[in-house]
Formats: C-alpha cells, sequence, structure tokens
C-alpha cells in the first residue's frame, strides 16, 4: 500500500461533495458538502506534504481549515437572515433574481 | 527553513507505509466515505451533519496516521467542535423541517449530476491512480523528529516564511466576524409601546380607524371566516369581508342573508303555541322577529 490511496480516497471524497451540492436542496446541506469538498483537498494536501517529505503542505491546509471556518461563519449567517426574510431555507426558494 | 527542511528530506529514508496504517486506512477510510454518503442521502438535515461529522473525525485521525499530528488534533477541534456544532446550531434555528423537497425545478437534473459525478469521480481516480503509482514518498519522520517535533516546526515555518499570508488571515477573520454580525443584526432595540400609547396613536390617527375590524359572522349553516359579519339592518358589514378570501363573494351567501335579515319568511318559531289569533298571542306574532324588523324597515 502507498499513500496514493489516500489520494484516492480524497478524490472520492470530494466527488461526493460535488454531487451534493448540485442535488441537495437545503441550503445548510450544500454548504455542509462544501465542507467536505474542502475536507478532501485538506487530505490530499496533508498527504502530498507527506510524499513530498515538508511541511508546506501541512502549512496550507492549516490556511484552507482557517478560510473554510471564515466561508461557514459567514455562509450562515446569510443563510439565517435569508430565512428570517423568506422563511426557507431552500435554495429554489431563491429565485427572484432569475429574470 | 524550506531549504533545509527539503535538504533533510532528500537525504532521509523513503517512507514505507507500516501494517498498522494500512489497518488504520483501511478501517477509516470506508468510514469516512460511509459518511459522505450517508450526508449525501439523508433526508434529515440533521442526520445529513451528525453523518458529516463522523466523516471529519475519520479524517482527522487519518491525518494523525499521516504524521501530521497539529492539524489532526486542530481537524477535530475546530471542525467537528466548532463548525459542526454552528451548523447544528443554525439547523435548529432554522427549523428541522426544511428538508429538501423531492420536486425538481430544473428537469433531469438529479439524473445529470449523479452522470456527472460518476464521471467526474472515475476521471480524477483514474488520473490519480495512473500518475501516482512509481512515487516513493519521502516521509516526515526526519522532519518531525528534527527541531522540536511537528507543531514547533509548522509554528516556526507560519512566522517566518508564511508570515504574509499569517497576517492576511487576521484580516479575513475580522472580516468575517465583522460580516456576521452585521448579517446576523435583526435590529430589535427599540421600546415597545405600551397599550396606553397604542391607544392614543390610534385616535390620533395613525391607523386608518380607531377601533379594530368588526369579525366575521357566524350563521349556523357556515363558522368559517368567509362569511361576513351582518349589521343591525342585517345587511352585511363591508369591513368584515376579507380581503384575501374573494372567493366567497356576498352573492354567494344572498340565500342565508336573505334568511337571516328576515326578507324571506322562515318557519314560525312559535307555531307550536297554537293558532294565530288566539288570546295568547298577539295578531302578527306569528311572524319572526326579523320579518318583524323587515317590515318595521318598510
Amino acid at each position: 500500500m502507498t499513500p496514493t490511496y489516500y489520494l484516492l480516497l480524497s478524490a472520492l471524497l470530494f466527488t461526493i461533495g460535488a454531487v451534493g451540492v448540485l442535488i441537495r436542496r437545503n441550503a445548510i446541506v450544500v454548504f455542509m458538502c462544501v465542507e467536505l469538498m474542502l475536507n478532501a483537498v485538506n487530505l490530499t494536501l496533508v498527504t502530498f506534504a507527506r510524499i513530498n517529505g515538508g511541511l508546506d503542505g501541512q502549512v496550507m491546509a492549516f490556511f484552507v481549515m482557517v478560510v473554510a471556518a471564515a466561508e461557514v461563519v459567514v455562509g450562515l449567517a446569510i443563510i439565517m437572515s435569508i430565512f428570517r426574510t423568506r422563511r426557507s431555507a431552500s435554495v429554489d426558494d431563491s429565485n427572484l433574481l432569475k429574470y | 527553513m524550506t531549504g533545509l527542511v527539503l535538504a533533510q528530506a532528500a537525504t532521509g529514508a523513503a517512507d514505507t507505509v507500516t501494517t498498522g496504517e494500512a489497518v488504520a486506512f483501511w478501517i477509516l477510510g470506508p468510514l469516512a466515505l460511509a459518511g459522505g454518503l450517508g450526508m449525501l442521502f439523508a433526508r434529515n438535515a440533521v442526520h445529513s451533519a451528525l453523518w458529516l461529522a463522523m466523516s471529519m473525525l475519520s479524517l482527522g485521525v487519518l491525518y494523525m496516521v499521516q504524521q501530521a499530528p497539529f492539524l489532526g488534533f486542530v481537524q477535530i477541534i475546530v471542525y467537528t467542535g466548532a463548525v459542526m456544532m454552528l451548523f447544528l446550531f443554525v439547523l435548529m434555528l432554522v427549523g428541522r423541517d426544511s428538508s429538501d423537497s423531492v420536486v425538481e425545478v430544473l428537469r433531469g437534473q438529479r439524473l445529470a449530476a449523479s452522470v456527472f459525478g460518476l464521471g467526474f469521480g472515475v476521471l480524477v481516480v483514474a488520473a490519480v491512480a495512473r500518475s501516482l503509482t512509481q512515487v516513493t514518498p519521502a516521509g516526515l519522520n526526519q522532519v518531525n523528529t528534527t527541531g522540536g517535533g511537528n507543531v514547533s516546526n509548522i509554528g516556526r515555518s507560519l512566522f517566518t516564511d508564511y508570515l504574509f499570508p499569517f497576517e492576511l488571515t487576521s484580516a479575513l477573520l475580522i472580516t468575517a466576524a465583522l460580516g456576521a454580525m452585521v448579517l446576523a443584526f435583526t435590529g430589535h432595540d427599540r421600546k415597545r409601546r405600551t397599550q396606553r400609547e397604542t391607544v392614543v396613536a390610534r385616535f390620533r390617527g395613525e391607523h386608518a380607524r380607531p377601533s379594530p375590524l368588526p369579525g366575521p359572522g357566524v350563521f349556523a349553516t357556515a363558522n368559517s371566516v368567509a362569511t361576513p359579519a351582518l349589521l343591525q339592518d342585517g345587511s352585511v358589514a363591508p369591513e368584515s369581508l376579507s380581503e384575501i378570501i374573494e372567493a366567497t363573494a356576498a352573492e354567494q351567501l344572498a340565500e342565508d342573508l336573505a334568511e337571516v335579515s328576515g326578507r324571506v319568511a322562515g318557519p314560525d318559531p312559535r307555531a307550536l303555541r297554537g293558532p294565530a289569533g288566539t288570546a295568547t298571542a298577539p295578531p302578527g306574532a306569528s311572524a319572526t322577529a326579523g320579518a318583524s324588523a323587515a317590515e318595521g324597515e318598510s
């Protein structure tokens, strides 16, 4: 077994996250799928740091975590404010800018 | 620093995957995948969040197995501890029943997304598997054992090589905190009016009328809000008609209204007392009260 298996696992997780973003209708679940994609990329970075033999990949994964945390805070606040005005957390209901 | 690390890595022995690590991977990898699939297919959003928490926990342990103990602990503390609990908080605020609708807004979108996902997954997995077969990992054993270990090395790298991105991160975090506060602020700090102030404002003309609107009437045949209230003369009080329920126009209720207002002679309520004209009942008493009122009108 080589560390390549970690990359395969991360590719599968990324695919699951991407399909979830496309399929799910609840905005919060869509956000969770985005988080899963970020985690998959983090696993890739950690694995590449190991293959490369340096800590740069781990530092990058750390930065990705920081950005993901900030993104979650702002995104959930946006979902909350949309829910407060539209009484719905479904992405299908936010279609006023459609036409 | 980076040069030193890379030089060490170049001289270090090649990393090998031990049996223990393989066992951990084949247990935790399927768990992470199951968590992702569970999140994808769970109908309930709270279940999705819990599946995702399981996936993130498995990934955290995988980081630790891959010689990244700092990131593993940060993953468990920040992601499973903070981010997922924030998700659960928002889910509880928004309401658990805000689940997905099964109705497709775009026709065939689910099928197209599934096909895309399948194709994307096959492409990426095949590309990674083909391109990385001959790779011998350098390993982090040497880096993690010199210079104070993994955490010290990451800290040194953060504050020397990555100092500028680190400072940018602080700006990002402050912006995110401010943005969340602005977006989540409702502005409910105005004092509520007391009842007395409301009444005074009402009589000063801040509302259309000083009294509340009349409620809907209740007939023996219908007690819906669509039934209008009646005035003293039996006519419909126009302000009691609901603006929303326009379908129940007054003409639909014309028969009922006529009966109640007494324009049509109804059944005689005193018929059992005896024939009209006897000593107990004065002439005309056999008519209903509404009828006599109608006669008084005319």
